[in-house]
Order: structure tokens, then C-alpha cells, then sequence
């Protein structure tokens, strides 16, 4: 149970149900959650590779670790456009967001 | 135990995320996602990564979550009962998503992996620090000054003209 693949088969699960959250959502900050949760799984990945794969440094470990504030920097700057949205257009559902189209 | 301990965090990530990408309520994904990360932060535990476990729980709960939540209720009426989250394309993008699920676990399952040697289960604050400052001291000065610039970004962006 405590092997590589029983890791990488709930990380699998995690990153195809981000994809579903981002494709169906119209809510622009449930989309954001989406990305939440395929960041997360591309992580479980990394630590667990880092983990399983018999090297003894932890570079799977810096480089989530740098996933993780990246994330952080996406979330506050995705946050400021939600708001922006909402402030121009009304709404934060993203069909409402066609300004840019002819 | 641990067994038994690694089943319902395995459980907890995966039935709180679908609730994420499926509730109709916008806070009660919102809390969901927060369970989501406690059991990733939990998972990260059993692959000994005691660090990374704590800055999940930090920076994606005390703070993530935090902005996410307080994205929610700036940008709704929060007198209405339900805040709802409507959803489009739900056929076509459940076959894409699980298309991609299958994919994945068929490359997982079909994939001579190459297991190591068990790894130590010492702390791993001291590794990553002295990494952090010797080998990968670039990218971590560069993805310093990307966290200010976005911060700063950020504020200016929804700032009230």
C-alpha cells in the first residue's frame, strides 16, 4: 500500500479532477481552486519521486517548495484580476468576460 | 495503523477534492479545499517530508486559503443564502478528465519504475536549508524577487482608484 504507485494513483486522481474543476467551472475563483488542486498533485509527485526514487538529496523537496510559492504569487495576482472583473464587469463568471471579443 | 491511517488521508484528499470540483456551493468548496490540503499535508508526512508538510499547512491554509475565501466574499452578495457556482460542459469535460485519469494510471501501472533504497527518516530542515543556500541559491534569489513582484502587483491591481 505504501508504494510509488499508490502515490502517483492518488496524485493522478487529484490532477484529472483539477482538469475537470477548471473545464466545467464558470466561477472564476472555483477555477482558481482547480489549479489549487493540480498544483498539489504535481507536489505529491515531486516528494514522492524524491522519496522512492534512491537519491539522497532532497531536491524533489526545494522544488516543491518552490511549486509552493508560486502558487502563492498565483493565487494573490489571480485574486486582484477576480477582483478587477467584478469591480468592471459585474460578475466574476468568466462567460461574462467577452469584452475582448468584436 | 499506519496502514490504516494512510487509507483515510488517501480518502479524505479524494473525497473532499470532488467535492471541491462538484459542490454547487462556492464556500462549501472553498472548505472543502481546506480538508484537501490537510490531507495532502498529512501525505506528505508519510512520504517524510516533515517540512514540506508544515509550509502546506502555513502558506496553502493560513494563507492561500485565507485569500481564496476572502475572493469569495468580496466578489458575492453575501446576504444570499447560497453562493452558487454554476457548471458548463459537464459531460464533455468528465470524458476529458477521465480520459486523462486513465492515461495516467495505465502509465503508472505499465512503467518499470526504478526504486531506490529506502531513504533516511532524519529531519530534513537542515538539507533543504543548506540546498537552498548553496546549489539552487539562484533560483531561489530569482523566485524571491517573482513572490515580491507578484505581491506588489497584486496590491496595486486591486487597489480602490
Amino acid at each position: 500500500m505504501d508504494s510509488l504507485q499508490s502515490y502517483l494513483t492518488i496524485a493522478a486522481m487529484l490532477f484529472s479532477m483539477g482538469i475537470y474543476g477548471v473545464v466545467t467551472r464558470k466561477n472564476a475563483i472555483a477555477i482558481l481552486m482547480g489549479i489549487e488542486l493540480i498544483l498539489n498533485s504535481a507536489n505529491i509527485n515531486f516528494i514522492a519521486f524524491n522519496r522512492f526514487g534512491g537519491m539522497q538529496n532532497l531536491d524533489g523537496h526545494v522544488f516543491s517548495i518552490f511549486v509552493i510559492v508560486l502558487a502563492a504569487a498565483e493565487a494573490a495576482v489571480a485574486l486582484a484580476i477576480v477582483i478587477n472583473l467584478f469591480k468592471n464587469v459585474g460578475s466574476v463568471d468568466v462567460d461574462a468576460a467577452d469584452l475582448l471579443k468584436g | 495503523m499506519a496502514e490504516y491511517l494512510f487509507l483515510f488521508m488517501a480518502a479524505l484528499v479524494i473525497a473532499s477534492a470532488f467535492w471541491v470540483v462538484f459542490s454547487p456551493n462556492l464556500i462549501h468548496s472553498a472548505v472543502s479545499l481546506l480538508f484537501t490540503l490537510f490531507g495532502t499535508a498529512g501525505l506528505y508526512v508519510f512520504l517524510y517530508a516533515d517540512f514540506i508538510a508544515a509550509t502546506q499547512i502555513v502558506i496553502y491554509v493560513g494563507g492561500i486559503l485565507v485569500l481564496i475565501i476572502f475572493g469569495v466574499m468580496l466578489t458575492s452578495k453575501i446576504d444570499s443564502p447560497s453562493i452558487a457556482s454554476s457548471s458548463a460542459n459537464q459531460f464533455i469535460g468528465g470524458m476529458g478528465a477521465f480520459a486523462i485519469f486513465v492515461m495516467q494510471v495505465a502509465v503508472i501501472f505499465n512503467t518499470p519504475w526504478n526504486i531506490g533504497s529506502e531513504q533516511s527518516r532524519d529531519a530534513t530542515v537542515g538539507s533543504i536549508g543548506k540546498l537552498l543556500l548553496t546549489d539552487y541559491l539562484l533560483p531561489f534569489e530569482i523566485i524571491s524577487i517573482l513572490l515580491l513582484a507578484a505581491l506588489m502587483g497584486a496590491a496595486l491591481l486591486s487597489r480602490r482608484n
